[in-house]
């Protein structure tokens, strides 16, 4: 039982280390789309959080407000897959293009926000 | 279709060849629309331009009201002349996709100088929609198969009996832009699937937008689509292309959705949308778990796997122990009635009769399958075959789509109209390979016969690859792109299609025996569509014809009654019927209804059914303590239409029993048998609905009254009203109206002060109104 714990403990050292050096070597354009993406999920735990403690009621807008900070983490996320030179699939596509997407996208979903705010 | 790859492979240049196919292409989609749009076009030819049936008025109303009043107005609507006296939130209670389309056409006809009326726009809507979901068709199959497929499944759709059915000009119903909507948020889903592409993940957000707008059955796309994510994700084919194609959509399409009046918050309280969110959350482990793995080094990633499984089973068994508790501990299990009757196909006849009573939520015969789609039903085997070869993410699409909504078709009748797109897709396929088969065959052995072998050893292969091309480059798109990291180069594809090609070639005079056999197929095809759409489908129903001997004889009773309504009645009279005839008498009436066919409050149907099962005096208080004014029966009995409302009298019994016990529908029925004859027990021949139906019934054929749709003479003949007076019957007796005695003749005085006072100013009123036919 020690020993499977300790094992445990080693691996997941071994893991966190190879993660954090996998990691960085990420470029620094993605670090920052990361980065976006964490702010928008902690603002989104933080409305959970806000709404587990005071109640949900005008449910609109705590749906509006929990659906654009996911909304954008997810197009955020969507971004990174395309700018990403690792992935192949979107070799084609220039950044530029991508950003583009990703820019009209927010706008459709902010437009939606705004809409159901109310 | 293998015309256009036929023409297109005798060109010499390879772009002069993409160029006339494109070009051919074009013009077979515009043929496509045409015959879409014009083959709907039987009843107004054979009829007259006019809404059909029942739901259409409504839309019809609503219509009206928005170009009359604007939108703001709209989604402020509170109607008051349904329901009465509880009126109906009109915004706030419709799908406003249709009504929202016909306004912006009629507007946009207006801004342009087209004077046509709202009536003229509402009937062709549905006609004009077919045509645009024959294009969508077009699209999405041309993502999962190429152009070929793609106009065969066009062709196919523009003419499916099944979607005629519901999209006849006149037939101006929510179905006629949703199937649309339905289509077009699949190509566009696939669109997205295959390109990664961002901004298709909008548009598709957007069209789901318009799904959910138009009808009920977005549902059907909510559930679907995360299906198939979990049907990609199993058999591991996630891709970031699945991600980006279902992750956006979840969250713009919930929201979307939200914004929807009718929906609201639905989109995320009810258990069909919980389906979404599952796989929501599914994929982003997922995609993180990909990710990973793809920094990680495999032995790492192994050790990553059994740290987070260990941990990771233990939450997610708690988390899902909760979410069923509280899923279970509502009281439906959070879906409502008429989903719950797609799970379970005997839930709804057993609770809740109102569903079971609308004879569109039965399941279909099988005779019906071969009705509606016809020869499609064979050709789907072949179709699925060939979409698994290859299989790629939009074929395993496709074959869920008809896997799915094979099975919600075979529970409601109405739901066939989801399995018909999915149906000319497959055939589409499936017509689309054989004619690739044996068109490459005879040209292969044309060439062979022609060409010398002293001839070039390059052309030959040239042209064979050439035949290929649009397969190769369009429908393996998906497949070439996992492929393109290993090997780029034209070779292989050139080798493959090679390799492929040999084992598909037949012989000549087989391939041209079962060519000439497919053809003939879809010519049979095409004369039961025109056929169906010209003899089965296009009957307004307010409108009836008959041929008989002295030749064709026209049933225009319905409007004839209501025409004596809106011209006989006071403005604001109520008019008690069954509900089927709500929505026309607010439409072509104008005058205010109890019930009408948006069934939302069930006690109150309930007590309009109780009023018609009931005994005179009972029915009049019903409807004096409602305000009813006039009470409207129809009557099929004189010319055997069989639709009628002693026909469906059973149905009202039930209903009204479910909530007013005192009916019981062993009352009307003698030994089990519903019958109207001598035999009737005396419940049934002292109900409200038969003496209304069969008053004086007996004066038509000299004193025998035989009733032709239920082929008996009735049970009792010489009656007389006490508490009602017949006002009006159409030619044709299949309307009958009746007008509610004023309560002098009976009331001696005791109780009920408040009401004498009001009959008494109702009456004077009437008085000056005095109609025509007393």
């Amino acid at each position: 039982m020690g020993k499977s714990t300790v094992t445990t403990k080693d691996d997941a050292h071994a893991l966190f280390h190879s993660l954090r050096a996998a990691y960085s070597a990420t470029p620094t354009n993605l670090k920052i789309i990361d980065l976006y993406v964490m702010f928008a999920v902690f603002t989104a735990l933080i409305q959970v959080g806000y709404m587990a403690i005071v109640g949900s009621f005008p449910f609109n807008s705590f749906l509006s407000g929990v659906l654009s900070c996911v909304g954008t983490a997810v197009l955020a996320v969507c971004l990174r897959i395309q700018v990403n030179k690792e992935n192949k699939e979107f070799k084609d596509l220039p950044p530029e293009r991508a950003f583009a997407d990703f820019v009209l996208c927010n706008l459709v979903l902010h437009l939606v926000i705004m809409n159901f705010l109310g | 279709m293998a015309a256009s790859t036929d023409t297109t492979a005798a060109t010499p240049s390879s772009t002069l060849r993409h160029a006339s196919g494109n070009i051919l292409a074009f013009f077979i989609l515009l043929l496509i629309g045409v015959l879409a749009f014009s083959i709907r076009l039987f009843s107004v030819i054979k009829y007259e331009s006019v809404i059909h049936e029942f739901d259409p008025y409504f839309n019809y109303r609503v219509t009206q009201f928005l170009t009359k009043s604007g939108v703001y107005d709209f989604w402020n609507w509170f109607d008051d002349r349904t329901w009465y006296p509880l009126g109906r939130v009109i915004g706030g209670t419709v799908y406003p996709g249709l009504t929202l389309t016909a306004g912006t056409m009629w507007k946009v006809l207006q801004m342009l100088n087209i004077p046509l009326s709202v009536e003229t726009v509402c009937v062709f809507t549905a006609p004009v929609f077919s045509a645009f979901a024959a294009w969508a068709t077009y699209l999405l199959t041309k993502e999962v198969k190429g152009i070929g497929a793609g106009l065969t499944a066009a062709v196919l759709l523009a003419m499916v009996p099944s979607y005629i059915s519901r999209s006849v000009a006149g037939s101006y119903d929510n179905e006629a832009v949703a199937i649309f909507a339905l289509i077009f948020t699949f190509y566009l889903y696939i669109k997205t699937l295959n390109t990664g592409s961002l901004f298709y993940a909008t548009l598709n957000s957007m069209a789901y937008f318009y799904m959910v707008c138009s009808w009920g059955g977005y549902t059907f796309i909510i559930n679907l689509i995360p299906m198939h994510v979990l049907l990609c994700i199993v058999t591991g084919r996630y891709s970031p292309r699945l991600y980006i194609a279902y992750a956006p959509l979840v969250v713009l399409g919930t929201l979307m959705a939200a914004l929807v009046p009718v929906v609201g918050f639905n989109a995320v309280m009810t258990s069909e949308h919980f389906a979404s969110f599952l796989v929501f959350i599914i994929i982003h482990v997922v995609a993180l778990a990909y990710y990973i793995k793809g920094i990680l080094s495999p032995k790492m990633f192994k050790v990553a796997v059994t740290l987070v499984v260990s941990v990771g089973l233990v939450v997610c068994c708690a988390v899902v122990a909760v979410l069923i508790a509280v899923v279970a501990s509502s009281p439906t299990k959070g879906w409502s009635g008429r989903s719950l009757s797609l799970l379970d196909p005997t839930y709804a006849s057993k609770y809740i009769p109102i569903i079971a009573s609308v004879s569109e939520h039965q399941p279909p015969t099988w005779p019906s399958y071969f009705m509606d789609i016809n020869i499609l039903a064979f050709l789907v085997p072949a179709g699925i075959i060939a979409c698994f070869s290859p299989l790629s993410d939009a074929s395993s699409f496709v074959i869920l789509y008809i896997v799915m909504s094979a099975y919600f078709s075979g529970v409601m009748v109405r739901l066939m109209l989801v399995f018909a797109p999915a149906a000319c897709i497959m055939s589409g396929i499936a017509l689309s390979e054989a004619f690739d088969v044996f068109t490459r065959s005879i040209k292969f052995y044309a060439f062979q016969a022609v060409d010398t072998v002293s001839a070039s050893t390059v052309s030959p292969q040239n042209n064979v690859v050439e035949t290929d091309k649009k397969e190769d480059v369009l429908k393996e798109r998906p497949s070439r792109k996992n492929k393109k990291k290993e090997k780029e180069t034209v070779e292989k594809p050139l080798k493959k299609s090679e390799t492929e090609k040999r084992p598909l070639i037949l012989p000549v005079e087989a391939s041209a025996i079962a060519l000439f056999l497919t053809v003939l197929l879809g010519a049979f095809y095409v004369v039961h569509s025109v056929w169906a759409a010209a003899e089965a489908y296009s009957a307004p129903s307010i409108v009836l014809t008959s041929h008989t001997r002295g030749g064709l004889h026209v049933f225009d009773d319905f409007r004839e009654a209501y025409a004596w309504l809106s011209h006989n009645t006071h403005v604001d009279d109520k008019v008690a019927s069954w509900w089927d005839y709500g929505y026309q008498t607010t439409a072509m009436a104008n005058r205010t209804v109890i019930v009408d066919n948006n069934t939302w409050n069930n006690t109150h149907i309930a007590t309009v059914g109780t009023a018609m099962s009931s005994p005179e005096k009972a029915a009049w208080e019903i409807f004096n303590s409602l305000d009813v004014k006039y009470v409207l029966v129809v009557f099929g009995g004189l010319v055997g239409y069989s639709s009628d409302d002693i026909n469906k009298f059973l149905w009202m019994v039930r209903i009204g029993g479910g909530v007013f016990p005192h009916i019981k529908e062993p009352d009307y029925l003698r030994d089990g048998q519903y019958r109207i004859d001598s035999q009737a027990t005396p419940t049934m021949l002292n109900s409200l609905m038969y003496k209304l139906s069969y008053f004086r019934f007996v004066e038509t054929d000299g004193g025998k009254g035989y009733d032709r749709v239920r082929g008996t003479e009735i049970g009792k003949k010489h009656f007389k009203l006490t508490h009602f007076e017949e006002v009006f019957t159409t030619h044709h007796w299949m309307v009958r109206i009746y007008k509610l005695k004023p309560q002098r003749n009976r009331i001696r005085g005791k109780t009920k002060k408040s009401r004498s006072s009001k009959t008494s100013s109702t009456k004077t009123r009437t008085i000056t109104k005095k109609n025509p036919w007393h």
